[in-house]
């Protein structure tokens, strides 16, 4: 089905089912501990593939250079070892698809704990001993790792976000003549730091041969992308590769590629003959695979007095490996606020650090840290409400392209009901005025902003002899309650109760989805679920002897006319089909908004922050399930929140490495850093997105986030740090006396 | 309806099961025999000394409920009861358990008969990934206990005084288990709930 035009009423209108709070249909199998996981695909019962032997990485000692030497000989005559595969033993595998780290093989290393070897034994704890009685010399090299030394170096990135084409600048109007000239301004810095994905199930593959074919069980958002990019590592056909992945323990980006696990899992089984089962183990994780990539941004603004943005400017630096790409954080920036000068680019410093690559709103979570900060400033600077800042900036078109309307925009609605909800009309515009006992109190918001992505997205639907209904796809639940709405879907579509509808995910077997990433998940994999079912509902029809365009599916049953008849009368029936898009995204700007409000309190005596309220008002075409919705949100707010006050990787600057490379180091939120969060939902469906109507949210609930905090820690002390994360040692010095 | 539980496969060599050498000439790892009770039923394992509890419930038992996030106590997935007492059990070794009485996740309920607690993170969607979720649960379980045994905290103001049932004191308590996805306000709604039944 391609979707060219803007969708008219549907069957998902009724909504009897689609947009109703609905808890998981998986909710019982994850709060049980019986949804396996991959490392879990084990044993008498819940086994995939019998005589799993384990395998356990071994990480380069380095960031950059090369190995010398190896010697294996003691660890290979450890008990229970059944064989090694070594870097220096294979050829460097070719790049997989959007990772620019090496991955395995060859003996040069290009970061920090890249992966140099695989050990296999019959036990965890025996694979684990040998692999620490591997022998390494290196030959190491000086590397590059401090982006503040490497930013003046930077170079302008091409439009991709590479190194490899023409610098690429926004450049409308006259930025610097009008920022000359304006009356009020902002010019400032700031950073960001490098964060780690941290999702809770670590990498997990288990590899199995049969013959010339792999199957790999795994932990993997992108199934189809990854089982192309898996065969292109191996030198393999497609074709005979099989990958699988119903339940995945966290992602957040980290998970779209193939990564170590699964490679040298395939690997290591072809050298022992046997399945290889491997967890990454935890410490492996911030230094073998990626990050998101910590920035330098700066903003310039200019306005007139009744706050009308001028003159815009905002540009980013940020590191990345030989032939990596920048992080896209002026990405909102092109679209979010009207200005008629405007300067926009990026900068890439070349680095040796590990990989950064996608985390979770790439882009627009740093970007609009800094941006909405910057907004702030400029409010004060024109004694002016903070949202009333962002409504008089608002544009219903592309800055850049006035003719491209958006599809819909409703973030004025959005800070308004926000504002009202929030008691914003509370808080004190002059800072450090609210105290309550040793705290210091403030209120502080952000616009969140984040893009609505158009991608073909392929589903099968099968009636069963007894009318009820299985759907497959390759599809993957993150923890972003896929498995709900597609049955929401589907029973929307097919007139069915939702427990009629069984949903299988993850399989590479299975026509080929959206897959979870860029909060495109949920709308692209519901409309591809939805052509599927309008391509069976006409199966049916024609089958039951009905006219398809009046045939009516309601209650189990298919109407049209006077005649009605069981769905189960139409016999097994099966429908294939997918969703694609025409250019409707090219004629309108679909995006996703939010007004983000937050309030803190600091210590006065130590500094300490802690969130006491947040809000967040959304705007997202049709909400699918408010109750997996709200959700995607919160945990987009908790992690806005890790990324205001506590996450960063620390980099060491003389040997190449985030030293912090675990759970206890790398700090994320917890349950006492966290308050009730309140999550309200407008509804605007978006007719020109999809049938469905809706638009992600995964991502929109981060965007924003962290600068409403840092706006309400402003607002609370009167000191403006631009550096994130806002550590009390960053304004302990400066805040106001105690009394 | 969900599908997707795995499908059950026999298998020619029980997992984990004490493993010899392969490889020519090296001592076999020292073993120890150990039993204990894992949600009421008696499990005699013999194990490398190695082996974690963590690991013995999972790779030798097969209850995979319990989740192996870090393996070095920072995230709190592998939560289990001990004699009634909370742990991480990717922190101790199976070895020293002789004896004790174990509840996992998969003691506590099932998918057609869930524990309150299970249920009530079911109807406040507290949880998205599911992987913290199990040692979520089995934390939230022990810590009502905890409060109703009048265990003090760090949050009260006079640890004297009998504990309340209080969001403050939930997130304190809770605190050990990480949930990157986020659902910590609704957890606590569930925990919440069920403290209040």
């Amino acid at each position: 089905m391609k979707f060219e035009q803007a969708a008219g009423t549907n069957p998902i209108d009724r909504q009897k089912i689609i947009g109703q709070p609905t808890s998981r249909i998986d909710g019982p199998l994850k709060t049980t501990g019986t949804a396996p996981y991959a490392h879990e695909r084990h044993g008498p019962n819940h086994g995939v593939v019998p005589n799993q032997s384990y395998g356990y990485i071994l990480g380069a000692g380095i960031a950059k250079g090369r190995v010398a030497s190896m010697d294996t000989q003691e660890a290979a005559r450890a008990p229970g070892v059944l064989g090694i595969v070594t870097t220096l033993e294979q050829e460097l595998l070719p790049p997989g698809q959007g990772i620019v780290a090496n991955i395995f093989g060859g003996a040069e290393i290009r970061h920090y704990h890249q992966a140099i070897a695989v050990v296999m034994a019959e036990t965890f704890e025996q694979a684990r001993a040998a692999a620490n009685m591997i022998r390494v010399d290196y030959d190491r090299a000086d590397g590059r790792f401090d982006l503040a030394t490497l930013a003046p170096q930077a170079r302008v990135a091409d439009e991709s976000g590479k190194l490899k084409g023409e610098p690429f600048k926004v450049e409308v109007g006259d930025f610097a003549g009008a920022f000359a000239e304006a009356p009020v301004t902002v010019d400032a810095t700031y950073t960001t730091a490098d964060e780690s994905h941290a999702m809770m199930e670590p990498f997990a593959s288990i590899a199995a041969w049969e013959g010339e074919k792999l199957t790999v069980w795994t932990s993997n958002q992108m199934i189809a992308w990854s089982k192309g990019s898996l065969a292109k590592m191996l030198g393999m056909k497609p074709e005979n590769v099989r990958l699988d992945s119903p339940f995945i323990g966290g992602g957040f980006g980290a998970k779209l590629w193939v990564r170590a696990d699964a490679v040298l899992a395939a690997l290591g089984a072809k050298k022992v003959g046997r399945p290889v089962r491997i967890a990454m183990q935890r410490p492996l994780v911030a230094n073998n695979t990626s990050h998101r990539p910590a920035t330098i941004q700066q903003v310039k603004l200019g306005a007139t007095p009744d706050g009308r943005l001028t003159a815009f400017h905002h540009s980013s630096t940020s590191g990345n490996l030989p032939g990596g790409d920048v992080e896209v954080a002026t990405q909102q920036s092109r679209l979010l606020y009207a200005a008629p000068n405007r300067e926009i680019f990026m900068k890439l410093a070349v680095n040796d650090l590990p990989e950064g690559n996608a985390m979770r709103a790439p882009g627009e979570a740093p970007g609009l840290m800094v941006l909405e900060m910057a907004m702030d400033e400029l409010a004060e600077k024109l004694g002016m409400d903070p949202v009333e800042l962002r409504i008089v900036n608002d544009t219903q078109v592309d800055p850049e392209k006035p003719e491209r309307p958006f599809s819909e925009r409703h973030l004025v609605e959005c800070l308004r009901r926000g504002a009202e909800e929030f008691g914003w009309n509370r808080r004190n515009p002059k800072p450090a005025q609210v105290r309550d006992g040793r705290w210091l109190v403030g209120m502080g918001m952000a616009t969140g902003f984040r893009n609505s992505m158009a991608t073909k997205s392929a589903a099968r639907v099968r009636l069963q002899r007894d009318g009820s209904l299985v759907v497959e796809t390759d599809m993957t639940d993150i923890g972003t309650g896929t498995y709900t709405i597609l049955a929401q879907t589907a029973a929307e579509m097919m007139g069915l109760p939702l427990d009629r509808v069984t949903v299988r995910l993850g399989d590479s077997d299975d026509p080929a989805s959206a897959g979870s990433g860029g909060q495109w998940g949920a709308a692209n994999s519901t409309s591809g679920v939805y052509a599927a079912c309008v391509k069976l509902r006409t199966a049916i029809a024609e089958k039951l002897g009905m006219d398809p365009t009046t045939a009516d599916f309601t209650d189990g049953e298919v109407r049209a006319g006077n005649r009605s008849a069981r769905l189960s009368d139409a016999g097994e029936l099966m429908a294939e089909d997918r969703i694609e898009f025409g250019d409707l995204d090219k004629q309108y700007q679909q995006s996703t908004f939010a007004g983000h409000f937050c309030e803190v309190a600091v210590d006065s005596y130590t500094g300490e922050v802690r969130v006491h309220r947040m809000l967040a008002v959304c705007e997202a075409g049709r909400i699918l399930n408010p109750v997996t919705a709200r959700s995607q949100v919160i945990g987009g707010m908790t992690m806005g929140v890790g990324s205001a006050l506590m996450e960063e990787l620390a980099v060491d600057t003389r040997f190449g490495l985030f030293v912090n490379h675990d759970l206890a180091g790398y700090e994320v939120p917890v349950h006492a850093d966290i308050p009730h969060q309140q999550v309200i939902f407008l509804d605007h469906p978006d007719d020109k997105a999809n049938p469905l109507k809706a638009k992600g949210v995964g991502e929109l609930g981060l965007c924003g986030v962290g600068a409403a905090v840092a706006n309400a820690i402003y607002n609370a002390t009167g000191v403006r740090v631009r550096d994130y994360p806002i550590t009390l040692d960053k304004h302990l010095e400066k805040l106001p006396q105690v009394a | 309806m969900l599908a997707g539980s795995g499908a059950a496969v026999a298998l020619t060599q029980a997992p984990g099961v004490q493993a010899q050498g392969s490889s020519g000439g090296a001592a076999t790892p020292p073993t120890m025999p150990v039993s204990f009770t894992v949600n009421g039923k008696e499990a005699e394992l013999t194990l490398d000394t190695r082996v974690t509890l963590l690991d013995a419930l999972r790779e030798h038992l097969e209850l995979t409920g319990s989740k192996k996030g870090c393996d070095h106590g920072q995230c709190g997935a592998c939560t289990v009861m001990v004699n009634g007492t909370r742990i991480n059990s990717c922190l101790s070794l199976a070895v020293q358990h002789q004896g004790d009485e174990i509840t996992t996740i998969e003691g506590l309920g099932t998918p057609d008969n869930l524990h309150p607690m299970q249920a009530a993170f079911v109807k406040h969607d507290g949880y998205q990934c599911g992987y913290c979720t199990p040692g979520q649960i089995c934390s939230a379980v022990a810590t009502l206990a905890e409060i109703r045994a009048g265990i003090p905290s760090h949050v009260q103001d006079d640890i004297t005084a009998a504990p309340a049932f209080s969001a403050a004191e939930l997130r304190e308590r809770m605190s050990g288990n990480i949930c990157r996805c986020g659902a910590y306000s609704n957890i606590v709604d569930a925990i919440t709930e069920v403290a209040g039944a």
